[in-house]
């Protein structure tokens, strides 16, 4: 059970400014199931990108089976029986599910001809020996995200694969796809002596499905133990490396305002497709408070909040910020009435991705007089100056102002939308899911800035998937259901089950 | 009017005559197109190829070393192209506008300094490139003229377009190709060089440009001027985007912007002003690209209600 199949040996990776894994030895045992965990950016990714030869290690050795790792390139570590599954799929949307199982090896008919029939004979094969269930004549563009996988996987097999990654494999799953997906695992360990490494920041999966587990904490590697001698709570401190973990926030009393900073009221909102998302919603913050809204994804939390940004059209109803109608506004004009937004997807509307940490720090900015020179020369010298103060007190790691926003990891690139947004000293703040796919340190550093926030009286709209989130933060709770408010609840009175019910319209219909 | 000296076989076969450098060029074009790389440097690969092949046919007196030289400059431009925009990164719209530039300016200073002449060059010594024909297919109405008395390169474009498709959709490395245009982590990930697929389209899309432009040169007429390719290189890249990058698909659009160049040439016979019916296959160029639009904003829509 113990032979050895995969040897790290002292092995460093350095990046332009950041030291991505740092003098890291680990070792894999055959018919195991290995899981990495630690927070974003802590190198877990670039340890396996360079078992499967995307990176080639600064110094340090690999050996797998004994070998050397002379060359570190995918098509040498796949002829050593290695296999990866990206956390973004690297599958031809437009190939069928067998065209992409078989690429480069393509079995051909007369030498220089594709033989389709034998690729997809190839895939039943594989399906059949690995009972994982795929159509080889799907187009993957057609087929489910869980089924991607399974396509990623059977990939990885036909290729001789014995040793196989996992990047965040559960990131993009249902709980039900991912259920399929650990049974998966524990048959393809079981049956065939494969050794898999798992990397995830999910501990109760790594309770559930690892032998062994390795925790990597800014670019080293903590700890390695058996998965039954340690629990969440242990993995969690080692990963953070301190024992913090979420703390109960300080909230300060504030007197009950009856006046509103955000009233929205019988608002109507399509979505792009031209269907009703918002459905005559009504709604009031109060300075000083956090309102947190709940419900399962695609009930128009979305829209909502794109419409009161101004990102959307409104159909009917009103929006009004600090007392005055958005009517008519662009997002810019709004954000001028007293309002800040941290939206949903920081990749596609929190950063601009190229440029680099300071401009992003800077946008909206730039006209201030301290940072501009008659609002057309910038001042480069006071905007680094600047940046560098939020780089600091938002804990920004993995790299320095200049680093381009887009190569940061997830959680530091929302501290750069999440320190902008707050620097505007904005009344009220929209915030739409402010910790997801981030780990938990910066989780907890995020949080406690939301709840300063709200204690120095700000009215704060919270929009979150996650419970714990919403339970932790918000003065009040409102449940969406359908584009329209199902219940409003007090978060220290109602649990979350009954939340749940609230939640999927059960509770609704009961009543009526 | 007469309808009758319009619309003849002669008509057609000028279709067939102004297609052919299209066809040639889009082939070269859409495997730019399947990896990813928009390629408007074609104008310039062709008007090099063009120059070649009459430098080469004049001097070494044969039609087959012509079109040997010729390729090879295609070849040599495309791993020029591939360099910038593969290996340096570059933008491809600016190095494909700067191969135009170049090209049109190098072919206009080796006229001169060559062959000493401002415009044209013509001779006697050049050697054209040779007409096929078939005696027993002439007696075959319509067909027979159509088909007989064409210079070779508009037999070597037909069956290229089948060449080209067995190539793209039937063959690993056509897979290859399309896989290190639409997504080529992938093809990284699963052992295979994207940028390599991508010099290869490059180089393909050299060597047929250049035959493009033999054919322009050698097969067309029997000279070279300054600027002969009359931007037909910009039409062959709207071709492709027209027929979705797919052979026979560039091959029916290629034909239709013929057909509409023809027609013009026609319409010149019978009094129309040649200043109106030479915008023609331009106008053609535009509204297919219109018809194009409207028809995948169509598709958009009905794949959206289907959602």
């Amino acid at each position: 059970m113990s032979e050895t199949i995969v040897s790290f040996k002292h092995v460093s990776m350095q990046f332009p400014g950041v030291l991505a894994n740092d003098d890291v030895s680990l070792d894999i045992h055959k018919g195991e199931v290995f899981a990495l965990v630690g927070e974003n950016g802590a190198g877990k990714s670039t340890l396996m990108k360079i078992l499967y030869g995307l990176n080639e290690p600064t110094t340090g050795q690999v050996f797998v089976k004994g070998e050397e790792m002379k060359t570190f390139s995918p098509s040498t570590s796949i002829a050593h029986g290695i296999g990866m599954v990206h956390q973004h799929f690297m599958l031809v949307p437009s190939f069928t599910v067998a065209q992409n199982i078989v690429m480069c090896g393509e079995p051909r008919r007369h030498r220089f001809f594709y033989d389709f029939d034998k690729a997809n004979q190839i895939t039943n094969e594989l399906v059949r020996e690995y009972g994982l269930q795929v159509n080889p004549t799907d187009r993957v563009q057609d087929i489910s995200v869980g089924l991607q996988q399974r396509v990623e996987i059977l990939k990885a097999l036909h290729h001789g694969a014995d040793i196989l990654i996992l990047d965040e494999p559960t990131a993009v799953l249902t709980p039900q796809e991912t259920d399929e997906l650990f049974a998966v695992i524990r048959s393809i360990v079981r049956e065939k002596q494969m050794s898999i490494i798992i990397i995830t920041h999910k501990l109760y999966e790594v309770m559930e499905i690892s032998d062994r587990v390795g925790v990597m904490r800014q670019g080293k590697l903590i700890d390695v133990c058996e998965t039954k001698d340690v629990n969440e709570r242990i993995l969690a401190s080692m990963m953070v490396g301190k024992d913090v973990l979420l703390d109960a926030l300080e909230r300060t009393e504030q007197a009950r305002r009856q006046d509103s900073a955000i009233e929205v009221e019988d608002l109507y909102v399509t979505d792009t497709r031209g269907l009703p998302a918002v459905r005559g919603l009504s709604l009031q913050v109060h300075p000083g408070e956090i309102l947190g809204i709940a419900g399962v994804e695609g009930n128009g939390q979305s829209e909502l909040i794109e419409a009161i940004t101004g990102m959307c059209p409104i159909q009917r109803g009103t929006v009004k910020i600090q007392g005055k109608s958005t009517k008519g506004l662009t997002p810019g004009k709004i954000r001028q009435l007293g309002l800040a937004h941290v939206p949903e997807d920081r990749i596609a509307t929190g950063v601009a991705a190229p440029a680099d940490v300071t401009d992003n720090l800077l946008v909206g900015k730039e006209k201030a007089p301290e940072f501009s020179v008659a609002k057309i020369h910038l001042k480069r010298r006071s905007i680094r100056a600047y940046a560098r103060k939020l780089f600091e007190k938002f804990d920004i790691r993995g790299a320095g102002v200049d680093t381009p926003v887009g190569s940061l990891s997830g959680g530091n690139m929302q501290k750069v939308v999440v320190a902008r947004e707050f620097s505007y000293d904005t009344p009220v703040l929209i915030i739409s899911q402010p910790t997801r796919g981030v780990d938990i340190g910066a989780m907890d550093f995020i949080h406690k800035q939301i709840m300063d926030k709200r204690n120095a009286g700000c009215a704060i709209l919270l929009v979150s998937a996650d419970l714990d989130e919403l339970y932790r933060l918000s003065d009040r709770l409102v449940a969406i259901y359908e584009g329209k408010i199902t219940g409003e609840f007090d978060p220290k009175t109602i649990d979350k089950a009954e939340l749940g019910y609230y939640m999927t319209g059960a509770r609704k219909e009961a009543e009526a | 009017m007469n309808w009758e000296s319009i619309f003849n076989v002669g008509l057609l076969q000028n279709t067939l005559r102004t297609a052919t450098p299209v066809i040639l060029a889009g082939l070269g074009c859409l495997m730019t197109e399947h990896v990813g790389i928009m390629n408007i440097g074609i104008d310039g690969m062709m008007i090099v190829g063009a120059f070649v092949a009459v430098l080469a046919s004049y001097f070494l007196g044969s039609w087959l070393l012509a079109l040997v030289f010729a390729l090879l400059s295609g070849v040599l431009l495309g791993l020029f192209y591939g360099l910038f925009v593969v290996k340096f990164k570059s933008d491809e719209f600016i190095i494909g506008v700067a191969l135009n530039i170049f090209a049109g300016a190098l072919t206009v200073f080796l006229l001169r300094t060559i062959f000493n002449v401002k415009g044209a060059f013509s001779d006697p010594a050049i050697v054209p490139l040779p007409k096929l024909s078939a005696d027993w297919l002439e007696s075959i109405p319509l067909i027979g003229p159509l088909l007989n008395n064409n210079t070779l390169l508009v037999y070597v474009s037909w069956v290229m377009v089948l060449v080209c498709w067995l190539f793209i959709y039937r063959t690993p490395a056509g897979f290859w190709l399309r896989a290190a245009g639409e997504h080529p982590q992938s093809l990284r990930a699963a052992g295979k060089s994207p940028e390599k697929m991508k010099y290869l389209a490059s180089v393909l899309c050299g060597a047929f440009s250049a035959l493009a432009g033999a054919h322009l040169s050698l097969g067309y007429l029997t000279m070279f001027s300054e600027n002969m390719s009359n931007s037909k290189g910009y039409v062959a890249v709207a071709c492709v985007i027209f027929g979705r990058a797919n052979p026979p698909l560039v091959f029916l659009a290629a034909l239709l912007f013929g057909f509409i160049d023809a027609l013009g040439t026609r319409l010149q016979s019978v009094g129309v002003d040649p200043t109106l019916t030479k915008i023609f296959p331009y106008v053609g160029t535009v509204l297919m690209m219109v018809l194009l639009a409207i028809r995948e904003r169509a598709k958009k829509k009905a794949a959206q209600a289907a959602k």
